[in-house]
């Protein structure tokens, strides 16, 4: 368990959870970001985390990736400890391809000037990109997020949002990660392509097992993915569980509040 | 101009070729004729050894061209490693660099220049690096803040975090994405760089005797300028002639790049004749709005964006627009605001909002009257360098003629209208101050201090948090049944719309496949088209186990 070899740290948890947080705390400066956060996620399942804006789930994700250190707590990813992962070993890279994040914007997450083809295959060989030695692996996963197998030589700006999301979808997939984080991946959509988003990742989600942090701000788009969800507000989780059990009986106000503001929503109302 | 610029630089490095293969002995072959004035054999007269002046100045454009272009790509070459290198480099390292680099810049570029030049000793190669070093601050800057915006985009950080090395990821992802403005950058730099070769040489920095560049030639021409002044015509028209070839080139790639530059003004156009349609839209007398058979056209592509759109908006009334984007509803909404986007054109057989035709040239008082607008993104509709007071009382004060105070007073009124704490010390507030959510309510309280008759509501609640949406959608909704504001709301979620609207209008690639009158009972089963059917389940709605009776319950 030295921090000083290329291997990465492994830390001692229970073998079907994926992922562990505990009580983690994260400051930028004097502002406090994260407190005492715990959560967990079993292999093969999906959570969604939920909050408003400043309420500390996209740090939370960034903790997971490794970008953001934790001023306090234990994080462990599929074995991996990841506050004992330091920025230059070859560990993190090693750990940074286990993890994968979607972003949120669909038109910043593809390079302008990258063909698709050549996007996905930086993904599987970050060194050289070549499109050619790995056509075969990228055609497969292009048809199985729902697109066709000519669009590698295209372009982002041919694509529209929805499409684009497809192909970042992808990216995350392709190097078979052991966990995914979905960063309000369907904010920027339409409803209609969102509802074709939300279709595709359950699907890959029964066929692939693959274990997913979906953050959202909407908590009907939650409900729609995830086995377990996660409430925050102002940095701590307030609440969490299995989605019937949180949606049919919260126990927290703002977890309350926040089902009332959803439009369709039976408690929802337009009285101030 | 580009055009223009392109065919003048080739003439440049034509003769840059071939003018020291013919003139190369005549420039320099020392003739009888000293100091000669402007003679048919010596039509820019000869120097001091009697050298033909324009052989010289035809035959140094090899010389001062190269020595430029050199100059500019070192300049070039250094500069776009450091900027990019800044952004790759981590934090403390890119803090410090950029320090420097606004240090360097912060001194004009022909004084380094000659220090440089100083210190390295006169030549034309020691000129060439001295005006590379000046120059490599502009370049280092220019990609520093281009690189800033790209080092943040999700396909650079995805890109590191994939573990691609730094040096791929400049080369594959930052260095191509800025290639326009440094395409710019490059063609001015090396318009400068000819002047400050030029300057070099002139002050005996530059070039030195017997070689000679048209820096150098000015320098000889300027001592007898008095004497003899044809001899300064021809290098001076050369380094005029160069440098503009570079500068409309420069010009030319930034007007190209430029949207804005190509696209052709707004236009509305009222319908030659009415189409038949008109006559079987039925106008209600208390309509607000009437449009009637719009259509909008994209002037260069003539792709129908709207096509043969009518509807009304009664006094008091919300109507919603749904539809995905590119449907057509925000377009819609443009020529409602008469705010149509450059490079379009829309026609109508009538577009009327509160009696006035918004084909005749309304004054901005009476438009200010009628319609007032809330856009999708309360950060973008601010200006970030003024105080909400400033900004927000400009259109009561400019357009609508209230005094400063009556203004400030009004708004103070309605910033507690939509619920704003403090609502006087907020005025004195800089947008960054304020959440998203309170932003967009200071937009509501500037839309309703105008005491317009007609809201048009682009997606004010998309960039929004939920329990932030609510109260946006609350706040508009009592704005119409307080003030009895017409509303036209636009939104690609029908479940945001229906909470708010009396009447829907959904839309498709330009054309209203349905008008739902009947928001109350809104079900699958009660819309026909099954686009809206599509819309309807798409939309996201959570289940709660059991709600049917919890929810009743909650609401008695």
């Amino acid at each position: 368990m030295s921090a000083t070899t290329g291997a990465p740290p492994v830390a001692d948890t229970d073998t079907d959870e994926m992922v562990t947080v505990r009580d983690l705390d994260v400051s930028f400066g004097a502002t406090r970001v994260l407190h005492g956060v715990s959560m967990s996620i079993a292999a093969g399942k999906t959570v969604g985390v939920v909050g408003e804006s400043g309420s500390g789930k996209s740090t939370l994700a960034k903790v997971l990736v490794g970008t953001v250190r934790p001023e306090n707590g234990q994080v462990t990813v599929d074995t991996i400890d990841v506050t004992r992962i330091s920025h230059s070993q070859r560990g993190a890279f090693a750990y940074r391809r286990r993890v994968q994040m979607i972003p949120q914007d669909p038109f910043s997450s593809l390079s302008p000037r990258r063909t698709i083809g050549q996007t996905l295959a930086e993904a599987l060989d970050p060194l050289h990109a070549r499109v050619r030695r790995y056509s075969e692996t990228i055609a497969f996963w292009l048809e199985r997020v729902g697109l066709s197998a000519d669009m590698m030589a295209r372009y982002p700006h041919e694509f529209s949002g929805g499409q684009r999301q497809r192909v970042a979808i992808a990216r995350s997939l392709i190097v078979e990660p052991s966990f995914v984080i979905a960063d309000e991946i369907t904010s920027a959509l339409d409803v209609s392509v969102q509802a074709q988003i939300l279709e595709l990742l359950a699907e890959i989600k029964d066929s692939l097992g693959v274990t997913m942090m979906f953050i959202s701000h909407n908590l009907a788009v939650v409900q729609n993915v995830s086995d377990e969800v996660v409430v925050m507000y102002r940095g701590e989780v307030v609440e969490s569980g299995p989605v019937a059990e949180i949606y049919a009986d919260p126990k927290h106000w703002y977890t309350r509040t926040l089902l009332d503001a959803d439009p369709g929503a039976p408690g929802f109302t337009l009285d101030l | 101009m580009l055009y223009v610029g392109y065919v003048m630089f080739a003439v440049v490095l034509l003769v840059a070729v071939i003018a020291p293969i013919y003139y190369g002995d005549s420039a320099t072959a020392m003739t009888s004729t000293r100091n000669s004035g402007p003679t048919g054999a010596f039509p820019m007269g000869t120097d001091g050894l009697g050298r033909d002046m324009l052989a010289r100045t035809l035959v140094a454009t090899r010389v001062t061209v190269l020595a430029a272009i050199s100059a500019t790509l070192l300049a070039a070459l250094a500069g776009i490693s450091i900027g990019v290198g800044v952004w790759l480099a981590p934090r403390r390292v890119r803090e410090a660099s950029l320090r420097v680099i606004e240090f360097w810049v912060s001194y004009p570029a022909m004084l380094v220049a000659i220090v440089v030049a100083a210190i390295l000793g006169r030549g034309i190669l020691p000129a060439v690096l001295a005006i590379a070093v000046a120059n490599t601050a502009g370049f280092a800057r220019l990609t520093a803040n281009l690189a800033a915006g790209i080092a943040s985009r999700d396909y650079v950080v995805t890109a590191r975090l994939m573990g691609v090395p730094v040096g791929r990821v400049a080369a594959r992802h930052v260095v191509p994405n800025m290639a326009e403005p440094l395409l710019i950058l490059i063609a001015q730099a090396f318009a400068g760089t000819l002047v400050e070769l030029a300057g070099l040489s002139f002050i005996g920095l530059g070039a030195q005797s017997p070689a000679f560049d048209w820096g150098s030639l000015l320098n000889e021409g300027v001592k007898k300028i008095y004497t003899n002044p044809i001899l300064v015509v021809a290098p001076a028209t050369a380094l005029i002639f160069a440098s503009m070839a570079a500068l409309f080139i420069g010009d030319g790639l930034a007007a190209a790049a430029n949207p804005r530059s190509n696209t052709s003004r707004a236009r509305m156009l009222r319908a030659p004749v009415p189409a038949p349609a008109s006559a079987a839209t039925p106008v209600h007398s208390d309509a607000l709005l009437v449009v009637d058979d719009l259509s909008v056209r994209h002037n260069d592509s003539g792709k129908e964006l709207v096509s043969h759109v009518s509807f009304t908006i009664d006094r008091g009334e919300v109507l919603g627009i749904v539809g995905e984007s590119g449907s057509g509803k925000s377009v819609t909404a443009s020529v409602v605001a008469k705010l149509l986007a450059e490079g379009l054109t829309a026609s109508a057989g009538r577009l009327s909002l509160a009696g006035a035709d918004l084909f005749d040239n309304l004054s901005r008082k009476d438009l200010a009257r009628r319609v007032a607008l809330v856009y999708q993104d309360p950060g973008t509709a601010l200006n970030p360098a003024l105080t909400l007071g400033s900004q927000l009382s400009d259109v009561l004060v400019k357009v609508l003629g209230q005094k400063r105070t009556e203004a400030r007073r009004n708004l103070v009124e309605r910033f507690s209208e939509v619920l704003l704490t403090d609502p006087e010390g907020r005025l004195r507030q800089y947008p960054h101050q304020l959440s998203g959510g309170m932003k967009q309510r200071a937009m509501i309280a500037s839309a309703m201090s105008t005491n317009a008759q007609l809201l048009v509501a682009d997606e004010p609640t998309t960039a929004l948090d939920v329990t932030v949406q609510r109260e946006v959608l609350s706040l508009i909704k009592r704005m119409n049944k307080e003030m009895g504001t017409s509303v036209l709301f636009i939104s690609h979620d029908l479940g945001v719309v229906r909470a708010l609207c009396d009447r829907v209008l959904v839309m498709k690639e330009g054309e209203i496949v349905e008008r739902i009158d009947d928001m109350a009972h809104l079900s699958p089963e009660s819309v026909k088209h099954p686009y809206t059917r599509q819309l309807l389940a798409a939309t996201p709605v959570v289940h709660v186990p059991g709600a049917v009776t919890a929810g009743s319950e909650a609401l008695r």
